[in-house]
């Protein structure tokens, strides 16, 4: 049993979402779901420890031999990445049955978990996965459930929102077959760990340098980074509030995966920042989309939005962590994917909550809230603060690395700007508080209460995570840092 | 040089094409033939790399040696499944497009929704 973990870790949503299927009464398929997504995340857990003890793990699906048949490799990046995924994922699913009661209708309740879970499938399997064409064959299954789920939202926005989407989304992964394509042409296999052996004696060709490219576009289309991220902010703000929180915490994430595993492992560190100026290139698209996405942020309207947009934002201090290439500060961006997942899980349940009691999240009917839903909007207050970077959460632990590695390679300017950046954060976050504690309520919500038991505990298991991961740093940063040192190839 | 990579020029050309009319029409039904334009151009670059020149088919023959490739053709089913999948999923997201905002053109439905914002934040300010 415990050798087949890896492939349990991707099977297990896999086999549960047909079997749903078979459920098909409401409660019965969300408690199912929960069951399946729990084991998952049971399963990620005990892949970590046996990652943390005993390092690399290669499982030959079917016994096929690597580099012929297709290999699951866990490594620390792989292990944190499934935990990530698998926790939120669970934690979210928590409040899902409450929550989609009144925005989904009651006949799609069983093809919601469905897709849900195909769409928790397809994520873990792009992590667990070390072959290039198994990567794009995961990506599709979950960018396809996770079309359907945004198209499944109360508001038309949500089926232009999708549809727009599936557009971006597909030539983004067509971009990343075309770049395997052009690999497996020069290497003849598609198994990552070989490709990394074989890419540098091809180097030197055309043939490689395009696919690295075709390779970088697709995947940053599917990361939302600026200026390729004009799908996020309506398919976020569109979605059912539950999609919209799993898929803040967890989707992005596993592009930014998708990135540090293609430019670190395959191609090779010094191949991937110094054919293109990668590193100029990304510092500069990060800073630009941490202030034009903060600065779009503050002008909203709408309370998805505005988080949706501190996503992008978001993103843009992994990809400047990223574009430092050194350990600091790639420990840094793995930092901030953890903590961001906590931080948007949180959020975004919340806000689940409020459209749940209120009806939409609108920044106008958050007046009075404050007091109406305390425990909902202290949330938000410290998942807020959180964003910013308040000493005592996880965003200032991750922010602290982010300016460590910076400040270690004497850029003084970009610390400062990453600062400035977070100022911006403050303001959008002000925008919300100020409405929701010194304004009195529309008439309108006057008999708004606070949110139901259902909500609040896997929004205050995130907001005390936030609170807990901010103070004591042992586990995200031990991991974060030996994963990161094995992408540079230093001994622990 | 040209001859010899007629297969590159010909899924050059077929992607170009496709993705200028995903980026030019405003069309929903002709953006979704575009993208599947775009991903077809992909699929014949798999199969055509697999050729080896002189290779038959593959399989096991008394007195041929020469096998062309069969792997990029076994991994682009995989890829038509999914190609299949998408243009289901969107077919079906333009119907119901068409159900809710009576019409498939991208220019109509973007002045829907702006005005329908326009009209929210009205009453919203004057409230």
């Amino acid at each position: 049993m415990i050798t087949h973990l890896p492939i349990l870790q991707v099977i297990t949503p896999l086999m549960a979402a047909p079997i749903c299927l078979l459920l098909n009464r409401s409660q019965l398929v969300w408690m199912f779901s929960l069951l399946a997504s729990g084991l998952a995340f049971l399963i990620s857990i005990l892949l970590l420890q046996q990652v943390m003890i005993s390092g690399v793990i290669s499982y030959e699906l079917g016994g096929w031999q690597a580099p012929w048949g297709i290999e699951y490799r866990i490594d620390k990046l792989n292990a944190f990445l499934l935990l990530i995924i698998s926790g939120i994922s669970t934690v979210v699913l928590v409040a899902a049955q409450t929550s989609i009661e009144k925005e989904i209708p009651k006949d799609k309740y069983t093809y919601f978990y469905v897709l849900y879970l195909l769409s928790l499938t397809g994520m873990l399997g792009i992590v667990a996965t070390g072959d290039a064409f198994n990567v794009f064959v995961f990506l599709e299954i979950s960018s396809l459930s996770a079309y359907a789920l945004i198209a499944m939202g109360q508001k038309r926005q949500a089926l232009w929102a999708s549809y727009q989407y599936l557009i971006m989304g597909t030539i983004g992964a067509t971009f990343i077959l075309i770049g395997i394509g052009l690999m497996y042409q020069m290497t003849g296999t598609l198994n990552m760990a070989d490709l990394s052996q074989r890419l540098p004696e091809v180097a030197q060709t055309r043939t490689v340098f395009v696919s690295f490219v075709f390779v970088i576009v697709g995947v940053c289309l599917k990361l939302a980074m600026f200026p390729l991220h004009l799908w996020l902010p309506n398919a976020y703000a569109y979605a059912p509030s539950i999609v919209t929180a799993f898929f803040a915490a967890t989707a992005t994430k596993v592009a930014v995966y998708l990135l540090i595993r293609f430019t670190f492992s395959v191609f090779g560190l010094s191949f991937s920042f110094t054919t293109i100026p990668l590193q100029t290139l990304f510092m500069a698209l990060g800073l630009i989309g941490i202030f034009i996405a903060s600065a779009t942020a503050i002008y909203q309207k709408n309370v998805k939005h505005i988080f949706a947009y501190s996503s992008i934002a978001q993103i843009g201090y992994m990809i400047v962590g990223f574009s430092l290439s050194t350990v600091t500060g790639l420990t840094a961006t793995l930092l901030h994917m953890f903590n961001h997942a906590l931080m948007k899980g949180a959020i975004f349940l919340a806000l689940a909550a409020v459209i749940y009691r209120v009806g939409n999240v609108e920044l106008n009917h958050f007046r009075g809230l404050g007091r109406q839903m305390p425990l909902t909007m202290a949330a938000i207050v410290i998942g807020g603060l959180s964003l910013i970077g308040v000493p005592l959460t996880v965003g200032f632990v991750s922010k602290w690395y982010l300016l460590t590695a910076l400040v270690e390679q004497g850029w003084w300017p970009i610390a400062v700007l990453i600062l400035l950046g977070s100022m911006l954060a403050v303001v959008y976050v002000w925008r919300i508080v100020e409405v929701a504690y010194f304004k009195a309520p529309l008439d309108e919500n006057i008999k708004v209460k606070e949110a139901p038991v259902s909500f609040l505990i896997p929004i205050w298991t995130l907001v005390i995570a936030n609170i807990y991961f901010g103070i004591d740093t042992r586990l995200s940063v031990q991991v974060a840092k030996g994963a990161a040192q094995s992408l540079f190839g230093v001994s622990p | 040089m040209i001859i010899g990579l007629f297969n590159h020029w010909v899924v050059i050309i077929l992607m170009m094409i496709g993705l200028y009319i995903v980026i030019a029409h405003g069309n929903l039904i002709k953006k979704l033939v575009g993208l599947t334009i775009f991903q077809t151009s992909v699929f014949i670059f798999y199969i055509s790399i697999a050729k080896v020149d002189g290779g038959t088919a593959p399989i096991l023959a008394d007195g041929i040696t020469q096998y062309s490739n069969p792997l990029p053709h076994v991994l682009i089913l995989t890829a038509i499944v999914v190609g299949i999948a998408t243009t289901a999923l969107g077919l079906s997201l333009v119907v119901r497009i068409k159900e809710t905002y009576k019409s498939i053109e991208e220019e109509e439905i973007q002045q829907q929704d702006n005005e329908e914002q326009l009209t929210k934040h009205k009453t919203e300010d004057s409230a």
